[in-house]
């Protein structure tokens, strides 16, 4: 990143009547625009969209594509979004038309290769939860929580029975209770105990018949593995109720053990994040569900299924199944991409990948906690919270300090101030991609900043294109997009 | 082992700063009975070269537009994407963020994005777009809530059966444990009535949801629509193609209230159905209700004019179960692609493809219909896809087009049965005349063996 | 009004009875503790009220707070000025910040809430 004064608007920079041409002209049979769609219909002219030439264009978005920070270019140890290494081999595969230029209503006989790799996805995300089914539909994770709790209403309906509560930690995502409100349920906040796993007092004291879902993140977002699980899922599966695991934590158990395992009925991946699919600067992700047997009916249609002579297709053909929660197939191009990481990774270094997201958080752990205290948990899996609670009493500097400074040492922030159950959270998840000696210079660059003159830290960043953006302004009299430019602009001419 | 650093010295130090001797210690917090003891069952490693042979040829096996003249739509298209799409959208820079958490280390992605809400709000004619959501089938189910809020009308939300039948199914499946029920309005003649329509809007009725150009690519009476949902009371929510605002009325000047859209034709590849861009733009007094992020310009501490993401207290992370809605990401990859897209061809280029996508539809209609045996199903006017009724069974007809080198279109019968001989077909500006001759002539070709 | 003469939900609300009518509204503590306020949230005039739930919420930039009815009954009066313009609430949080007026059902305010100097010391408790 460069401290750069960014380009100006693209519609500052426009200038009537630049354009370049891509399109040809016309070659059938000329006709009066009239004849094809009467004038009522039609605009006088196209919307007010700003006129460039191909260069403007190209040196607007590279100059812009130089004011972020990326994990091409930055260590990013953003907690909860698991920011590795994104494999270029994948990106070209992904960029071939074998994958770009096929149409979600192609006849199966043409789709027969891309339908092979879908299939076999399947069963990989099946394998790797321990679980029976999956369905590759949901657009992202919140998406693939929304689906798995309709499949779970659709159990619950299914069955007669009438359940109105999914029961969430309060450590949860906020997607959880959102999801869960989405999906006609009531959410009820599990407290966590003083070691930042579920209160188990609290969570029988609230699990009764009403309870549909209790939604679990093992590990959870402090970075430690829960062991109650198995008594959780004891305690959900008297009572009929079903486990759901969030499965925002995988890269720390791939292969180590099984949500299946260990009692989930349903769970979501999100492959942008365990399996190494870009992120895209907030999306696209995916959000595939994998579910016991006896959920499998109500996953949203269609699935990738096998004929008896060994070709594939698409089975649409499920009457107990939720519907759909998007169009299409699912995000296949972020699919593609985890498909081509778990070929690429094979069972030892899937296992591997969990062991080094591991090893490189409890490393750094080791590195810095005598100055930046964890007040969870001695040892974590592949992240863990620091709290910036001591030196914000003690000096003044607060976890947002830290992490803006860190932007001065072309280090991305950590996620600051989540989860919610510690104060002042500085939450660091290195990822296995990243090496010993990256891992060394952050630790050390953290180790100075606490040394730092807190009003000086108070202004950091200094070496970026901006610093310190008035948020309340922005809140309070919104601007969200160009002034000049609105639904009275008439357009311009053609 | 692929992607990662450490060397065996270097895992023998770090595990000793953790204070234990193996990698598998570090699990040691998990109870043993649940660990896996085996290998996890799925084919071994490959290496670059293996990979990108095995599964690159793999998926060369799949027959697409790249191979075949491509006339398939209904959603998905296959317009042309200029190269510098590709090209600005595949830097690292770009594809390697994530949201824009922290704006000193974001700018390049907020201020993309910020304008990209502008272009949507020039696309759509009103006042604020949000980031995007996930598609253009499940920005009309967030639509849709966002009226049940925004109306405190929870009795109904009226459809038009003339709106994609995957979006519908979204609505439904979202609704599906909430209270409002869902009434259809069907488009007998391939377009709603709003006579008709306007029998079903009730007091308690939320939101009129149509989309113009429709399924069957015929244009509604969006400005008629509107006032039969303002009459009661009610919004209009209008799903649109973007492509189709380089040539009709936008549906923000039609009286539209919530504007959504499937966006994969600005700039993205069609991938076999995502991922694709939810575009969501509404009337600006519903800001507040809309769900998604949201950028807004600002100053830092020095004046600077820059960005952010604002009005978060609408969002999960903030307002947990009393969010607008559950989604925490946006599709800004596809979102960047699309504001490429629509810089590069700017008011005239985007002209171009809406006006030779029409042209060359309408003269596909003319030569599929004078094959003996075929017409057009609906004659309202249309933008770039239209309804061929067929004399013979459309399943075995495209099977047998498609042996001849064509993609000729979608039948209709899985989703209508009352249109189980038609065929709807979709064409944009990259189809020549040789294509669209050679479709029409295949067909005559097959039709004899196929009814 | 006499400042004295409001009573205090444990959530920081506050209600003054007049006629049979209670003027509800939020203290000057929990102004300042939200900070930068953005924008409230106030229910329609004819809003049934049950003392205890939320009738409302109040955000800052990065947090949303629910606003807890002291009292219940109908809310027959809303002001705008603070619906429009939530900084008024910095300035003046009771005569001129006033969020709504209730139609209370009985003839006088729940007896939980808390008089001025019961809440004085509540406040000075927090604030350590």
């Amino acid at each position: 990143m460069y401290k750069l004064d960014p380009p100006p608007l693209l519609f500052e920079s426009s200038r009537r009547g630049r354009f370049t041409a891509c399109f040809p002209s016309s070659d059938v049979p000329g006709r009066a625009l009239d004849d094809l769609i009467p004038a009522a219909y039609r605009a006088e002219t196209p919307p007010p969209l700003p006129e460039l030439s191909e260069l403007d264009v190209v040196r607007h978005y590279t100059n812009l594509s130089a004011s972020n920070m990326s994990i091409d270019t930055n260590f990013y140890p953003l907690g909860s979004c698991t920011m590795k290494y994104n494999p270029k081999r994948n990106e070209r595969l992904a960029s071939s038309p074998g994958l770009g230029a096929q149409h979600p209503y192609q006849a199966e006989n043409t789709l027969q290769g891309l339908l092979a790799v879908l299939f076999e996805l399947q069963q990989f995300l099946a394998e790797i939860a321990g679980l029976h089914a999956v369905s590759l539909q949901p657009a992202a994770g919140a998406q693939g929580e929304l689906a798995s709790l309709l499949v779970a209403a659709a159990y619950f309906r299914d069955r007669g029975e009438k359940r109105t509560k999914v029961l969430i930690p309060d450590s949860a995502h906020g997607t959880n209770p959102a999801s869960a409100h989405l999906a006609g349920f009531e959410a009820v906040t599990i407290r966590s105990n003083a070691a930042g796993l579920v209160d188990l007092e609290d969570f029988r004291s609230k699990l009764d018949d009403q309870t549909a879902v209790f939604m679990i993140t093992n590990p959870n977002t402090v970075g430690l593995f829960d062991p109650q699980i198995g008594t959780l899922a004891r305690l959900l599966h008297e009572r009929g109720a079903l486990l759901y695991l969030d499965g925002a934590n995988m890269n720390a158990i791939l292969g180590a053990v099984r949500p299946g395992d260990m009692g989930a009925d349903l769970m979501h991946y999100n492959p942008h994040k365990t399996f190494s699919g870009p992120h895209g600067g907030g999306g696209p992700g995916a959000g595939p569900i994998a579910v016991r047997d006896f959920l499998a009916p109500y996953l949203p249609a269609p699935l990738v299924a096998r004929n008896e002579d060994g070709s594939f297709f698409l089975d649409h053909a499920r009457p107990k199944s939720i519907g759909r929660v998007r169009s299409f197939f699912g995000n296949t191009g972020v699919l593609f991409r985890a498909y081509c990481y778990i070929r690429s990774q094979g069972p030892d270094g899937l296992k591997q990948v969990s062991e080094h997201a591991v090893l490189n958080a409890n490393y750094l752990l080791a590195l810095v906690r005598h100055v930046y205290p964890v007040p969870l948990g001695t040892r974590c899996m592949h992240e863990f919270v620091a709290s910036a609670r001591g030196m914000a009493r003690e000096k003044g500097i607060r976890a947002m300090d830290i992490a803006k400074r860190l932007l001065d040492h072309n280090i991305h922030a950590p996620t600051v101030y989540f989860p919610l159950i510690v104060p002042e959270a500085l939450m660091i998840e290195p990822t296995e991609t990243e090496s010993r000696d990256t891992l060394e210079a952050f630790a050390a660059t953290l180790l100075k900043i606490a040394q730092e003159d807190p009003a000086q830290l108070h202004e950091a960043p200094h070496s970026t294109p901006i610093s310190r953006p008035d948020e309340v302004k922005a809140a309070r009299t919104p601007v969200l997009r160009w002034k000049d430019a609105g639904r009275s602009a008439e357009g311009v001419a053609s | 082992m692929a992607y990662i650093a450490n060397t065996p010295d270097d895992v023998r130090v770090m595990l000793s700063a953790i204070g234990l001797e193996s990698l598998e210690q570090l699990f040691d917090l998990i109870p043993p009975e649940y660990r896996l003891q085996r290998p996890l069952n799925i084919p071994p490693a490959l290496g670059e070269f293996e990979l990108t042979r095995r599964v690159g040829n793999l998926i060369a096996t799949n027959v697409g537009a790249d191979q075949r003249p491509s006339f398939l739509g209904g959603g998905c298209y296959d317009h042309f994407i200029p190269a510098v799409v590709d090209h600005l959208a595949s830097r690292g820079e770009f594809y390697t963020a994530y949201t824009p958490y922290q704006p000193e280390a974001s700018q390049g992605t907020l201020q993309a994005t910020f304008e990209y809400q502008t272009l949507i709000t020039q696309l759509t004619g009103l006042d604020v777009s949000n980031a995007s959501l996930y598609d253009g089938g499940s920005a009309v189910a967030e639509a849709v809530l966002m009226a049940l809020t925004i109306t405190r009308r929870f009795g109904r939300i009226v459809v038009a059966g003339s709106v994609h039948p995957e979006y519908r199914q979204i609505v439904d499946t979202y609704l599906a444990n909430l209270e409002p029920e869902i009434v259809t309005v069907p488009a007998a003649g391939g377009r709603v009535d709003p006579d008709e329509i306007s029998k079903s809007v009730t007091d308690d009725t939320a939101a009129i949801v149509i989309q113009s150009p429709n399924f069957f690519g015929q244009i509604e009476e969006v400005a008629a629509l509107a006032e039969v949902a303002h009459r009661k009371g009610a919004l209009l929510i209008v799903s649109f193609d973007p492509i189709s605002a380089g040539l009709l009325r936008r549906p923000g000047d039609c009286g539209a209230d919530i504007v959504v859209a499937e966006g994969q034709s600005l700039g993205n590849p069609m991938s076999f159905g995502g991922p694709y861009l939810g575009i969501m733009a509404c009337r600006e007094e519903y800001v507040r209700k809309m769900p998604g992020r949201i950028v807004g310009e600002t100053t830092d501490r020095h004046g600077k004019r820059c960005w952010v993401l604002t009005l978060q207290t609408r969002e999960q992370h903030i307002r947990r179960e009393k969010a607008t809605s559950n989604i925490c990401t946006n599709q800004g990859l596809l979102a960047l692609r699309a504001s490429i897209y629509l810089a590069a061809l700017g008011p005239t280029g985007l002209r171009q493809a809406a006006e030779l996508s029409t042209r060359k539809a309408h003269y596909a209609a003319e030569r599929l219909s004078a094959i003996p045996g075929y017409s057009l199903a609906f004659h309202g006017p249309y933008f770039k896809e239209f309804v061929i009724r067929t004399p013979g069974d459309p399943e075995r007809l495209l099977a047998e087009v498609g042996r001849l080198g064509y993609h000729g279109g979608i039948a209709l019968g899985r989703w209508f049965p009352e249109l189980a001989d038609c065929i709807l077909v979709a064409v944009t500006e990259k189809r020549t005349r040789d294509e669209i001759d050679g479709l029409a002539e295949a067909f005559r070709d097959v039709t004899p063996y196929s009814t | 009004m006499d400042l004295k003469a409001l009573r205090y939900a444990p959530t920081h609300e506050w209600a003054y009875l007049e006629g049979g009518i209670a003027t509800v509204g939020i203290s000057k503590f929990a102004v300042d503790q939200l900070s930068d306020l953005i924008m409230i949230d106030l229910p329609a005039v004819g809003t049934k009220l049950t003392a205890g739930k939320d009738f409302g919420q109040v955000e800052s930039v990065k947090s949303v707070s629910d606003l807890y009815a002291p009292v219940s009954g109908e809310v027959v009066e809303v002001n705008q000025a603070v619906a429009q313009n939530v900084q008024l609430l910095s300035e003046d949080a009771y005569d001129k910040g006033w969020l709504i007026k209730v139609k209370i059902e009985g003839t006088s305010l729940p007896s939980e809430l808390m008089d001025d100097t019961a809440y004085q010391k509540k406040v000075a408790e927090e604030s350590h």
